[in-house]
């Protein structure tokens, strides 16, 4: 039997309904990819991984912006756990660094049954009094949206009031289906309220943002430092080490470079329309792909200085980890590999083991949808069902004084069929046939497809880590990295492939079967001349 | 570190900066993770029990289960009366525990879904059992989930028959697998014969084997937790833990209790033993004598480190107040007491054992955070931090040594393997203490400072 159905066999008639078309093994020369389920309601009591709206909202794409104060309206919870867990480092050399501090309103009974805006709008005028920043965001938790706080009006009467930007989130957890509406809510607010807001001259050659960026263990310092060394000026990071001057100033840029297609696609949708912003998705994680990406890059600029450029440095960056890169190749090649993460990191991971020699045996994604495992090429026939409807979508025009366009029509037409611009062709296309592709991987299928993959890498969550290495094989988190990192780039491939190798060959492995177990201890005794 | 933090102290009355507590659902989560064979169950949406699951195993270092109701918007609306019984079905069909221990989250409160009742019309599997609990996070900490979901179990499971069984509960508190082995190792040399609940330990502390076990062999089972209502005595440890659970149980099956502070330091622990002496009619051993009679010896060696340096302590109210304790034995000014979870109780126990003490100048509050916390620093420092991974911003700015101890400590490893409790914890801590002061002296002195003899 296929691996597939020993899993889904042992489920009850209603589960395996609702979970075999989350579940694919990849066949060969399928194309379009054999479609997969996504983005809808995991099962109550299945032992999902997801997160909700809020996680996604506040926790991914408004957390790491440094200088805005991000008050938690709700209960103590929320906030507490999205106090300083994603590692979405942020430096500041002058200005405001909020992110090692957690603001709540920490509701109590009492807001529940009388409202709680009273307490939100003193929490902004005690923040404004001690800290004066220039912008705040509101995110609300789940009882708010259902005792009906209007957490909008609250923030228009702090704009009115202190002339900032305060900006408010209604990302309760229960809407949406996982932590992705929580995305699409953050990136419709920013979009609405920040990005293009900004004035400051920008007169390099090359502007560049780089969005879906959270720079977890210094990965968007890594990826900024090569794109500097080129001759890019990274005009802003959504949102690792973000700034909302910097985002303001988004606008400014010639081109987006989308990292995590999931949880930023929006804005980059959004502004491409408003303000014809092209973007590409790009990959720096892994040493192939980031050539790649460097390449694709320099050929939307065209320039050839910088095409020159762009060859140097990538010699020279491979030059410096060529040795070690080897090195580590020896001792990783022929491994196997099973990723299960958020956005697009199970994609983005398969280039940086198959560097190594690692090769994907399953991946999926906590969250996604179905273009990021088919490509936009799905998009135009997906339906909405009931609980999309629920996240707002929102529209925007070309601004009529911003909106301007930085590749001419035949360019467009010639660069579209050789990078991707505004394209994306998933992960499904990029996987080897008989691996497999699942869906919001519950903690059930964890169990199974470890037991009979038998892959000799697990990467994922913390939640899951310590399943998976107890049952004796090597888990890494991809969320954290296990507290390492950068993992991208150049620099970072090395980082990443040294931690492999630590935790494939640490010698605990082993001693975690007792030495008694395969010989008997009472031979020994007999033998010293020990008595019956 | 935490550099727009002003020395100022300004008055707040709605805005929390930086937390001294969390929610009540994570608190029961970790109390049902301490009955065999249960699964932990948040009637909720999806996003809680996935911040909760992260923060116990960033603190365990081990898997912690627990499923959910995954709440929509429809279920918000409509109730989550079908949620919850799906989300039963399929965690006894999936994951097959003996008991799934239901507590509920701001949302499914506040839509005021009745628990209680969807367990009732729900279809129990031969063999099987629910429970459940409301824990509303607007209310209280997760200091008062861990007890409303101890109260839950008894409510539901505890029985009298009419005979006593001769066994004295535990009620360990909200503590590490590590304080209830040490807990279980003095009942046993105590010889008195004991119902542990919760019990982590053989949970959160498995041993690697190869083998991952969903249900590992350690907690409570449901007939000790049955057998409760027969207990002789209940020794309740933490009176702002403990307490509750324990009148639940005298009410429903008159089981008389004892409140006792966590058994931290060497009062805590003597007046625990000669508890347990009374209850078991046995004499204390020599064994537990020389355990008391070394961590005395080893204050003494040390005491000029320790007498007269002023400590802030944060964290849970039972657990603060034990290492309070600690600190006033050992001759050091516990200058400011500090916990999140509201309750004025909190700060009439610690003024009693300042003034106890005879410690004038140190400061006590419940309902704190640690921006409060770290405001008083900045006009009076301390010497020594002790509390949950949380300080170490606070001990990084102020410089600050910093000794880990409660819950959460996400970012060392290890440490839930050792009790705080008894003679065995007091010394393991006064050992922390004592090397913290010390690394901090030895790092930052002179050279011709460094002694090697001391």
């Amino acid at each position: 039997m296929k691996v597939k159905e020993l899993v889904l066999n042992q489920y009850s008639g209603r589960v395996y309904k609702n979970r075999k078309d989350h579940i694919i093994e990849v066949e060969e020369g399928i194309d379009p990819v054999q479609p997969i389920t996504a983005n809808t309601r995991a099962l109550p009591g299945i032992m999902t991984n997801r997160g909700c709206c809020y996680a996604g909202c506040k926790g991914v794409v408004l957390g790491p912006v440094k200088d805005v104060l991000t008050i938690t309206h709700g209960p103590i919870g929320c906030g507490f756990y999205s106090w300083g867990t994603r590692r979405n480092k942020a430096n500041v050399e002058s200005g405001e660094n909020f992110i090692q501090y957690c603001f709540s309103t920490d509701m109590q009974e009492s807001d529940i049954v009388f409202g709680g805006e009273k307490k939100l709008r003193q929490a902004i005028d005690e923040a404004m009094s001690m800290f004066s920043p220039k912008g705040i965001f509101i995110c609300s938790t789940c009882p708010v949206g259902l005792i009906g706080d209007d957490i909008h009006a609250v923030a228009a009467e702090a704009e009115e009031k202190y002339g900032i930007t305060c900006v408010a989130f209604s990302c309760e957890g229960y809407k949406g289906v996982s932590q992705s509406g929580g995305h699409h809510i953050a990136n419709n607010g920013l979009m609405r309220r920040v990005i293009g807001t900004g004035d400051k001259e920008i007169n390099s050659k090359f502007k560049v943002n780089l969005l879906g960026e959270y720079n977890i263990g210094g990965d968007g310092w890594e990826t900024e430092r090569i794109l500097k060394r080129i001759g890019y000026d990274v005009v802003s990071i959504f949102t690792g080490d973000g700034s909302f001057e910097d985002i303001s100033n988004a606008h400014k840029a010639d081109l987006n470079l989308v990292m995590c297609h999931r949880s930023i696609n929006y804005i980059a949708e959004m502004m491409h329309t408003k303000y014809g912003t092209d973007w590409l998705k790009v990959n720096f994680i892994g040493i192939e792909s980031t050539v790649q990406t460097l390449r694709d890059i320099a050929k939307f600029f065209d320039d050839p200085e910088l095409y020159a450029r762009t060859e140097e440095v990538i010699a020279d960056e491979l030059a410096s980890i060529e040795e070690e890169r080897a090195y580590y190749r020896t001792k990783l090649s022929g491994k196997t590999a099973a990723l299960y993460v958020g956005g697009s990191r199970a994609h983005h991971y398969q280039s940086l083991l198959a560097d190594f020699g690692v090769s994907t045996v399953l991946a999926g994604y906590e969250f996604a949808h179905r273009d990021d495992y088919e490509g936009r090429q799905v998009l135009d026939g997906l339906k909405e069902d009931a609980d999309s409807k629920n996240i707002e979508s929102i529209t925007v025009e070309a601004d009529p004084e911003k909106y301007r366009v930085f590749l001419t029509k035949e360019r467009y037409e010639k660069l579209k069929n050789e990078i991707p611009l505004e394209s994306y062709n998933g992960m499904i296309r990029d996987m080897k046939t008989g691996s497999y592709v699942v869906d919001d991987l519950n903690h059930f299928e964890t169990e199974e497809f470890v037991r009979l993959l038998e892959p000799d890498i697990f990467f994922s969550g913390v939640k899951d880590k310590y399943v998976v290495q107890k049952a004796g094989v090597l888990s890494k988190q991809l969320h954290s990295y296990d507290y390492s990192g950068p993992y991208s780039g150049f620099n970072g491939s090395i980082i990443f492939a040294r931690d492999l190798v630590m935790g494939l060959y640490t010698p605990a492995w082993n001693y975690v079967t007792p030495p008694w177990k395969n010989q008997s201890t009472l031979q020994a005794a007999l033998a010293a001349g020990g008595e019956m | 570190m935490l550099n727009l933090t002003p020395k100022e102290i300004a008055d707040r009355k709605a805005l929390t900066i930086n937390p001294c507590k969390t929610c009540q659902p994570v608190g029961a989560l970790y109390c049902a993770l301490g009955v065999h064979k249960c699964m932990p169950h948040s009637h909720g949406s999806q996003g809680c029990v996935s911040y909760h699951r992260t923060f116990l195993t960033r603190h365990f270092k081990e898997p912690a289960i627990a499923s959910t109701s995954s709440f929509t918007e429809g279920a918000s609306v409509f109730g989550g009366g079908s949620n919850l019984k799906t989300g039963m079905k399929n965690v006894f069909d999936i994951y097959n525990p003996d008991i799934i221990a239901v507590h509920t989250t701001c949302l499914s409160e506040t839509i005021g879904d009745d628990v209680g009742s969807y367990i009732m019309d729900f279809d129990m599997p031969e063999g099987k059992l629910a429970v459940h609990t409301n824990t509303p996070s607007y209310v209280g900490s997760h200091v008062t989930g861990f007890y409303n979901m101890m109260s839950g179990f008894i409510k539901y499971l505890a029985e009298s028959t009419g005979t006593k069984n001769g066994k004295v509960g535990i009620f360990p508190g909200f503590v590490n697998p590590g304080d209830i082995r040490e807990l279980k190792r003095l009942a046993g040399l105590m010889e008195m014969p004991y119902i542990m609940f919760p019990d982590q330990s053989g949970v959160m502390d498995s041993p690697m084997t190869g083998n991952y076990e969903m249900y590992p062999k350690g907690g409570t089972t449901i007939e000790e937790i049955t057998a409760l209502g027969d207990a002789k005595h209940v020794l309740a440890l933490g009176m702002f833990t403990s307490t509750e659970p324990a009148n639940v149980l005298d009410r429903k099956c008159k089981v008389p209790y004892d409140v006792l502070p966590l058994p931290m330091g060497i009062e805590g622990t003597d007046e625990l033993l000669m508890k347990m002496a009374q209850l078991s009619g046995t004499e204390i051993p020599q064994a537990l004598e020389d355990e008391r009679g070394q961590l005395v010896d080893v204050m003494l060696d040390a005491h000029f480190y320790h007498h007269g340096k002023k400590v802030a302590i944060f964290g849970d109210p039972d657990t603060v107040l034990g290492l309070t304790a600690l600190v006033l034995e050992m001759g050091m000014i516990p200058k400011y007491v500090v916990t999140g979870t509201p309750g004025e109780g909190f700060e009439i126990k610690a003024k009693e054992m300042f003034a106890k003490f005879g410690m004038e100048g140190c400061k006590a509050k419940a309902a704190a955070d640690l921006f409060d916390l770290h405001q008083w620093i900045k006009n009076e420092s301390v010497d020594l931090l002790i509390g949950s991974s949380y300080g170490k911003q606070i001990a990084k700015a102020e410089e600050i040594p910093f000794v880990r101890a409660g819950f959460p400590v996400l970012d060392r490893y290890a440490h839930s393997y050792f009790p705080i409790v008894g003679y065995k914890g007091a010394l393991r801590l006064v050992e922390l203490i004592t090397n913290a002061l010390l690394d901090h002296f030895d790092r930052t002195c002179a050279d011709e400072d460094v002694d090697v003899v001391l």
